[in-house]
C-alpha cells in the first residue's frame, strides 16, 4: 500500500508520459519511441492502482483475469485488422472506452463508498455531476461509435437516415439531459440516473444516424473527442490526474481533428452534424444531366501516356480502399520508377473514411513516406506534371469547387488535377460522387477515363508498361 | 480559506487541454490514424478506474452487482488498452523512409 501523495505523482507521470506519446507522433522517426512512452505510462498506472489499493485478496486475481481475457482480444484483433478496415477498428475501439466510461460510473453511483465519494443516496454533489456528466458522455460515446460501425462496416446503409422533426426532437432530448443530470444531482435518485443512461444512448444513436458516409472523417474524430472527454468526467469523480490529463488530451485531439477535417471539405461542424449534404443531391444531379462526351480509353492507353511523362501524381482515395489496389498501385509505381519516372502521391485532408486513412494504407503497400503529400505541399506541382491518376477519388478533384458559387462543394480546396497535361481517371462508371453532383474534370480535353474496377486496371496498366 | 482541491484539478484539465492543442497541431498529418488509435489506447486509462470498482467487493464476495461492472469495464478497457498499443505499433512500423540505394 503506497500513500495517496505518491500515486498522485506517479499518475502525473503517466499523465506526462502520455503527452510525450502524442508529441512523438510529430514526425515517424520519433512516433515508435512515442508508443513505448504510452505502453510506459499505461503500465505505470494500472501498477499504481494495484499498489494503492493494497487489495491482494481473491478480488485481485480477477481483474488480472479480466485484463488478460480482454487484453487477448484486443491483441488478436490488432494483428488480425486488415489496414483497409481501420476505420471501423477505431469506431469499434470509441464504442469500448464509451461503455467503459459508462460501467465504472454505474458502478461508482452503486457503491459511492469504494472511491470515497460518500454512501448511496448521499453521494458528494460535485462527485455526482462529475459522474453523470461523464456517464451521459460515454453513453452518448458508445452508441454514435455502435452506428459510425455499422456504417462503416457496411452493415447498415451509409446515407444519411433522416425523417420530419429529426432536429427538434434532438433539441429537446438534449435540453432533458441537462433537465435530469439538474434533478438527479437535487433528489439523488437512482431511477433518475437509470432514465438519464438510456436517453444519452437514445440520443448518440440519433445523433449519427443522419450523418452520410463520407462525412465520417468528422463523425470518427468528434466521437474521439468525446470518448476524451467521457474520460475526464470519470477523472474528476475518482480525482485521478493521469485520467484528467489524459482525457484532456484526447478531448482536444479529437476536437482538433474535426476541425481540420470539416475545413477539409469547407463546412461548418454544425453543417456536418446536422446531416444536410444528402438532401440537397437530387435537386443538383437532375439539373445537370446533359449528355456530355467523354474520352475513355483503356489499359494501354494508359500505359503509354505514363511511358512517356517524366513526372505522374497519383491521387488516391476511398474507392482505392475499397478495391484494395494500394499494393497495385505500388507495383505500377515501381515499374515507372525504373523507367525515370518521378512519381509523387497527393492526398487531400478528407480522402478516405478517417484523417490520415490514405498515407497508412500507402505505408502499409511500402510506399516510402516522403513521397506522399499533403494538399498544399503539391497543389502547385500539378501544372508542371505531365500525367495525374485519379485512383478512386472524385470530389476532392472537382474544379467545380473553385468556379461555381452555386455548387454545394463551392469554397472547398481541391487539389488541382485539371492542370496536368494530362488526367487518368480510374473509375467504375460516370456516376457522380458522394456530394452528388458531376465532375467537370471527366468531361475535360485533356481527360481520359479508365472505365474499370481500380485494383484491376491498375494491373493491367503495368503488364502494358 | 483552503482552496476546494477541485480548483486544482480543474487548472490541471484546463491547462491539459491547451497542451493537447499545441502538441496535436505538431502531429504530422500522415500519422492522424496512428495519432486516433493511440488516444484511444490511452483513454482507455479509465481502467484504473475500473480495477477499483472490481476492487470493491469485500472479502466474502467478491463479485457484487458494482464490482461485475467493474470487472466489465476492465475487460473492455483492456481490449481497447492491448488492441490500441498494437495496432499503432504494426501501422507505425510500416511508415518507411525512401531507400537511398538502388
Amino acid at each position: 500500500m503506497i500513500s495517496a501523495n505518491l500515486s498522485a505523482i506517479f499518475y502525473l507521470v503517466s499523465g506526462v508520459l502520455f503527452i510525450l506519446a502524442l508529441r512523438g507522433l510529430s514526425s515517424p522517426e520519433t512516433s515508435r519511441q512515442g508508443n513505448l512512452f504510452g505502453i510506459l505510462g499505461m503500465v505505470i498506472a494500472i501498477t499504481v492502482t494495484f499498489l494503492s489499493t493494497g487489495n491482494f485478496s481473491s478480488g485481485f486475481i480477477f481483474v488480472l483475469i479480466f485484463i488478460l481475457a480482454g487484453g487477448s482480444i484486443g491483441a488478436l484483433i490488432a494483428y488480425k485488422i486488415p489496414m483497409t478496415a481501420m476505420p471501423e477498428l477505431v469506431a469499434g475501439f470509441h464504442s469500448l472506452v464509451g461503455l467503459a466510461a459508462v460501467f465504472v460510473a454505474i458502478s461508482a453511483f452503486l457503491n459511492p463508498e469504494a472511491f470515497n465519494l460518500g454512501t448511496p443516496g448521499n453521494i458528494k454533489l460535485g462527485s455526482l455531476i462529475e459522474m453523470s456528466i461523464g456517464a451521459a458522455v460515454g453513453a452518448v460515446t458508445f452508441s454514435g461509435s455502435v452506428i459510425a460501425f455499422l456504417k462503416l462496416q457496411g452493415i447498415m446503409s451509409g446515407s444519411p437516415i433522416t425523417f420530419k422533426g429529426q432536429h427538434p426532437l434532438n433539441a429537446i432530448i438534449l435540453i432533458s439531459i441537462i433537465v435530469l443530470i439538474y434533478l438527479l444531482c437535487s433528489t439523488q435518485s437512482s431511477n433518475l440516473f437509470w432514465i438519464l443512461l438510456t436517453v444519452s444512448f437514445l440520443i448518440g444513436f440519433l445523433l449519427i444516424i443522419p450523418i452520410g458516409g463520407a462525412d465520417m472523417p468528422v463523425v470518427i474524430s468528434m466521437l474521439n473527442s468525446y470518448s476524451g472527454w467521457a474520460a475526464a468526467g470519470i477523472g474528476f469523480t475518482l480525482e485521478n490526474t493521469a485520467l484528467i490529463i489524459t482525457g484532456a488530451l484526447v478531448g482536444s485531439s479529437g476536437a482538433i481533428l474535426s476541425y481540420i477535417m470539416c475545413k477539409g471539405m469547407n463546412r461548418s461542424f454544425f453543417n456536418v452534424i446536422l446531416g444536410g449534404f444528402g438532401a440537397t443531391e437530387d435537386t443538383s444531379s437532375s439539373s445537370s444531366k446533359e449528355q456530355r462526351p467523354v474520352k475513355s480509353g483503356n489499359a494501354d492507353d494508359a500505359a503509354f501516356l505514363m511511358k512517356n511523362a517524366s513526372s505522374v501524381i497519383i491521387v488516391p482515395g476511398y474507392g482505392m480502399a475499397v478495391a484494395q489496389a494500394q499494393h497495385a498501385l505500388r507495383e505500377m509505381v515501381d515499374t515507372l520508377k525504373k523507367n525515370d519516372i518521378k512519381v509523387s502521391y497527393a492526398i487531400h485532408p478528407v480522402a478516405g473514411r478517417m484523417p490520415g486513412h490514405m498515407n497508412v494504407l500507402l505505408a502499409e503497400a511500402n510506399v516510402p513516406y516522403d513521397e506522399v503529400f499533403e494538399l498544399e505541399e503539391i497543389n502547385n506541382d500539378f501544372a508542371n506534371a505531365d500525367v495525374a491518376f485519379v485512383i478512386g477519388a472524385n470530389d476532392v478533384t472537382n474544379p467545380v469547387a473553385k468556379t461555381d458559387p452555386q455548387s454545394p462543394i463551392y469554397g472547398m480546396p481541391v487539389l488541382d488535377v485539371e492542370k496536368c497535361k494530362s488526367v487518368l481517371f480510374v473509375k467504375r462508371s460516370l456516376s457522380p460522387g458522394y456530394a452528388g453532383i458531376d465532375n467537370d474534370l471527366f468531361y475535360k480535353e485533356n481527360t481520359l477515363m479508365l472505365f474499370a474496377d481500380a485494383k484491376k486496371m491498375t494491373e493491367d496498366i503495368t503488364k502494358n508498361l | 480559506m483552503e482552496i476546494d482541491p477541485l480548483i486544482f484539478r480543474l487548472s490541471i484539465f484546463i491547462l491539459s487541454i491547451f497542451v493537447g492543442y499545441y502538441v496535436v497541431w505538431s502531429v504530422t498529418p500522415s500519422l492522424h490514424t496512428p495519432l486516433m488509435s493511440v488516444t484511444n489506447a490511452i483513454s482507455s486509462v479509465i481502467i484504473v478506474g475500473a480495477i477499483i470498482a472490481g476492487l470493491s467487493g469485500n472479502s466474502d464476495s467478491v463479485f457484487n452487482t458494482s464490482s461485475i461492472f467493474g470487472f466489465l469495464a476492465i475487460a473492455l478497457a483492456a481490449i481497447n488498452i492491448f488492441g490500441g498499443f498494437l495496432v499503432t505499433q504494426r501501422m507505425l512500423a510500416m511508415y518507411k523512409k525512401k531507400k537511398k540505394d538502388k
